[in-house]
């Protein structure tokens, strides 16, 4: 039985009063169930981006390697000999806290389409997860399933993950995050686009049956929790990993030919957002006969199968002299393979379904109509800079390097790792943990991929501009110093209710910080994905751009590590302040989340940067380690636990309070091990910048400069206690 | 030597083999589809790692059943060669070519880290350049690698020396912590009863370059090379 189409069912699919309005007059008449429920997922935040478009145009997406940027389906650079690397990170935030495997395990097969569907084949995973607080019980429950269903879904299909962040913050209790990104690599000339051509030519179906699994649920990530959370279970996908494989190997062998005119994958919004894309981008209209649609259950309606989302599937327009060659491959891989529909020169999309038309829409309204908000905003105030020298330090230095080392952001992330095939490919030059970036070596090149996912949602909650321009920097950071040449990245925008101004406000700025990082950096923007309504019960969680940043290394074997060799002089590169304000020493160790986050110098950090680089070309690094959370410290303790090597600290400046100098978070700094000091110190200051000998290397202790000795079995039992204690009840 | 490598739907590690055998042998391996059935030429017969037909019903079920599975057990009748590596391993088992079944990790979660193997004997053709009681590095990446037999089969398998590797430390010694997937007697790959069909869970072929770690794993391909040269 239909239900009658009105106002009252039209905001019950999301869309508001002005909106309905606006489809009852392109239109000029009622919707049917079918065409309502494509209005409303076409015009969903998810799909449509009406709140952060006006924003998202700020950011830079040109330079002269870019070859497609934001606009496909995933972000395209040139990496040399004629490669191209496709990559996008994408949110499966709301799916994952009501159904924790299956929403990251589906997170993670989306992400990998849209890289697959250009034509390149998937080489490594990387996923920004944050969680909320340890202490709760749902935590631990959603790491289990996110890790299990990223684990899942990639170790099947076989593509490596290699990287990522996991932090923990009680703003994300209810709302966790889950950030999946996928890196491929295609031929440059070899790129497949969704622009569908040639009316008459056929719109082919391949992949798995549609079911009714994750109707609308586009509209479902479009909006905020309730305590009816759990009742939106059925929004939810359910993934199948060994199609997703099939698929790739399908795809990739089909692009081989010349049959593809268009690809397209069924993401959010399914057949529904995937036609409109095809037909819209192309200009041409599209018919779809619903009676050919490979189905899973029998009895499924016109507005399930156009709103489903269910997984591993794509649409594909065909050269019609190739569509037996390609329907071939296909059956070879067992997969479906089903004409579906035409292009034609209506300029609209019609659907039928059992003899009957269920949708007539013309499609450039349905574009150009889309809804554009510019949403009211306000400024996050502005926070107080700490004086590093009134904060009381009750702990020296070794009980505040315990605390840090042992903390939930800073612990070993093995637990989590160690669940993730790292190594299939066969190209893993760095895996999880060993450097700052993940690098990963092209199949039959001397050339390797420099990969890092990066964002500080604290520093941008004190300072929504400085946290954009911070998480920009600190990726372009951790590429440098493994020694690639930093190209661009993708970025996963998660924040609350844009219907708030101070939400809207953290966006617009979190924005503007990144477009001015990305233009100093030379560091553009070439995909990218937003997540808003980040919220439950009316609680926001901490604005958080995660930012998916990806690099060059023309020689592989010049990859640089953080596991720190014997009798090597460490430097740090660029200057210690001292800054506390939102330090992870101030929250673990002062207990206090306050003042303004560290200022990041972006003239400094590309000098500091390219300094190292250029260092790091010339052999003279052993080893390089960023300089992030924890500070200068936590850094090196890190550098001495990868390499299970002590080191011996010298005294810091005298101007600077030690806990300050040691657990500061100032910007643009390097920490790294070199033969000799001091030729290098004095090629950083002719270069401009800071450099200060801080100990050497050797031996089985970290020897503080206090006089204080950590063994290097109490640093490590420290550092890997939390996940375990948490997950398993062991450690 | 000719190597073949055989794809399931669901394989996904034959590339990682292919590199390594094609390094040991200077020849890309063919890729045998799980439905050919001629094995004409080949001497050795390699079964990779992935998650044939999704692992679904049980892993390797499925694949053992594939028609390229009769030619495989001609091929062992005739005395070839086959190494069956992670679902490889499995599908040797599912197949009855191997005894013993992989169960679950014992701690219910994928175990994906660098392992040690202890050579228990370098006198077969997968291990005639490492030494006996010699322990090398090689990446894990499973969910079901649980090594299970009863113990009839396990006195069997120890009597007649066809135990190939066992989890160990870096020094060669046998705990528990090394045994992470609870192989029964820390058992990490075995032979056939003539020794030429080997099956083990960990990934030689994932450590075959320096630059990537390290080499440890290529002297089970140079080995092999050099003991099925033509």
């Amino acid at each position: 039985m239909s239900p009658v189409i009105d106002l009252v069912l039209a905001r019950s699919f999301g869309l508001s009063d002005d909106e309905y309005a606006r489809v009852l007059d392109i239109l000029g008449r009622t919707p049917s169930l079918t065409e309502l429920g494509v209005f409303s997922v076409m015009w969903s935040e998810h799909c449509s981006y009406k709140s952060s478009r006006v924003w998202l145009r700020q950011l830079p997406t040109t330079a002269p390697w870019v070859i497609r940027g934001p606009g496909e389906n995933a972000g395209v650079v040139d990496i040399g000999e004629g490669l191209a690397a496709v990559f996008k990170m994408e949110s499966h935030n709301h799916p994952s806290f009501i159904e924790p495997y299956q929403g990251a395990a589906t997170g993670v097969g989306g992400i990998l389409r849209d890289v697959f569907t250009m034509g390149a084949r998937p080489i490594a995973n990387l996923n920004a997860l944050r969680f909320g607080s340890p202490d709760s019980k749902a935590t631990r429950r959603l790491v289990d399933g996110v890790v299990r269903g990223i684990g899942g879904y990639g170790n099947c299909v076989g593509v490596p993950t290699v990287g990522g962040e996991v932090n923990f913050h009680a703003s994300y209790d209810g709302n966790p995050l889950v950030n999946a990104m996928t890196v491929g690599i295609a031929r440059a000339d070899r790129i497949f686009l969704s622009a569908a051509a040639g009316v008459g030519n056929q719109v082919v179906y391949v992949g798995s049956k549609t079911g009714r699994d994750g109707i609308h649920g586009a509209t479902m990530a479009s909006a905020e929790f309730g305590a009816d959370a759990a009742e939106k279970r059925p929004t939810v996908q359910v993934g199948d990993p060994f199609t997703e494989k099939l698929l790739i190997e399908a795809c990739l062998e089909l692009m081989e030919t010349d049959a593809i005119i268009a690809i397209q994958d069924m993401g959010a919004a399914g057949l529904t957002s995937s036609s409109v894309e095809m037909a819209g981008k192309g200009g041409v209209g599209i018919a779809l006969d619903l009676d050919a649609v490979p189905q899973r259950e029998s009895g499924m309606s016109a507005y399930e199968m156009m709103l489903s989302e269910s997984q591993e599937r794509m649409l594909m327009v065909l050269r019609p002299d190739r569509q037996d060659a390609a329907r071939a491959i296909f059956e070879k891989w067992e997969l479906d393979f089903a004409v579906i529909g035409r292009l034609t020169d209506t300029g609209r999309i019609v659907v039928t379904h059992q003899g009957r038309v269920e949708a007539d829409i013309p499609l450039a309204p349905l574009a150009e109509q889309a809804p554009l908000y510019t949403r009211p905003t306000v400024e996050t105030p502005k926070q107080p800079v700490l004086n590093a020298a009134r904060i009381e330090n009750r702990a020296g230095l070794k009980d505040a390097l315990l605390t840090l080392i042992a903390c939930p952001d800073l612990c070993s992330r093995a637990w989590v790792w160690d669940q993730y095939d790292s190594t299939i490919g066969g190209q893993t030059v760095k895996r999880p943990g060993a450097a700052d970036a993940a690098v990963v070596r092209i199949e039959g090149s001397s050339r390797a991929l420099a990969l890092t996912t990066d964002c500080t949602p604290r520093y941008c909650a004190a300072d929504p501009e400085m946290g954009g321009m911070q998480a920009v920097a600190e990726a372009w950071r951790n590429l440098t110093a493994v020694g690639a040449k930093p190209l661009a990245i993708t970025d996963n925008m998660n924040f609350g209710n844009p219907e708030k101004p101070e939400i809207m406000g953290q966006f617009a700025a979190a924005i503007r910080g990144m477009a001015e990082a990305c233009r100093v950096l030379d560091f553009p923007v070439v995909s990218g994905n937003v997540s808003l309504y980040n919220e439950t019960d009316g609680r926001a969680i901490l604005p958080t751009p995660a930012i998916g940043g990806l690099g060059v290394i023309e020689n592989a074997a010049l990859a640089r590590g953080i596991a720190l060799p014997r009798w090597l002089d460490l430097v740090v590169i660029g200057e210690t302040r001292g800054w506390l304000g939102q330090s992870l020493w101030l929250r673990e160790v002062a207990g206090r989340e306050e003042g303004a986050p560290p200022q990041v110098d972006l003239a400094a950090e590309r000098r500091a940067g390219d300094f190292v680089r250029a260092q790091s070309e010339a052999g003279v690094v052993r080893a390089c380690h960023d300089v992030s959370d924890g500070g200068l410290l936590v850094a090196i303790a890190e550098m001495a636990l990868a390499g299970a090597m002590g080191v011996r600290l010298s005294a810091g400046p005298r101007e600077i309070p030690s806990h300050a100098f040691w657990f500061g978070e100032d910007q643009g700094r390097y920490v790294l091990a070199v033969g000799e000091a001091a030729p290098l110190i004095r090629a950083a200051e002719a270069a401009g910048l800071n450099a200060i000998r801080l100990g050497t290397s050797g031996g089985r202790d970290l020897t503080l400069p206090d006089g204080a000795t950590i063994s290097l079995e109490a640093l490590r039992t420290a550092h890997e206690r939390f996940f375990p204690a948490l997950m398993d009840g062991t450690g | 030597m000719k190597a073949g490598i055989v794809v399931f739907p669901g394989t996904n590690r034959e590339r990682d083999m292919a590199i390594a055998l094609a390094a040991a042998t200077g020849s890309r391996p063919r890729l045998v589809w799980h439905h050919e059935t001629d094995l004409a030429g080949l001497d050795l017969v390699v079964l990779p790692g992935g998650f044939s037909h999704g692992d679904y019903l049980r892993c390797g079920a499925m694949a053992a059943r594939a028609p390229v599975m009769e030619a495989i057990r001609g091929f062992a009748a005739a005395g070839g060669h086959i190494l069956g590596v992670c679902n490889g391993f499995q599908i040797l088992t599912e197949a009855g070519l191997l005894p013993g079944a992989l169960l679950r990790n014992a701690g219910l979660r994928f175990l994906s880290m660098d392992c040690h193997l202890r050579v228990e004997r370098a006198d077969t053709a997968f291990t005639r350049h490492y030494q006996s009681g010699q322990t090398f590095r090689a990446p894990m990446a499973h969910g079901d690698g649980n090594f299970y037999a009863d113990d009839a089969t396990l006195d069997l398998l120890e009597g007649e020396g066809r135990v190939a590797f066992r989890y160990a430390s870096p020094e060669g010694e046998i705990t528990q912590a090394a045994n992470r997937n609870g192989s029964a007697r820390a058992i990490a790959g075995i032979y056939s009863a003539n020794l030429r069909i080997l099956g083990l869970m960990p990934h030689p072929e994932d450590l075959v370059d320096p630059l990537l770690g390290g080499a440890d794993g290529k002297p089970l391909f140079d080995g092999l090379a050099a003991a099925l040269a033509a």
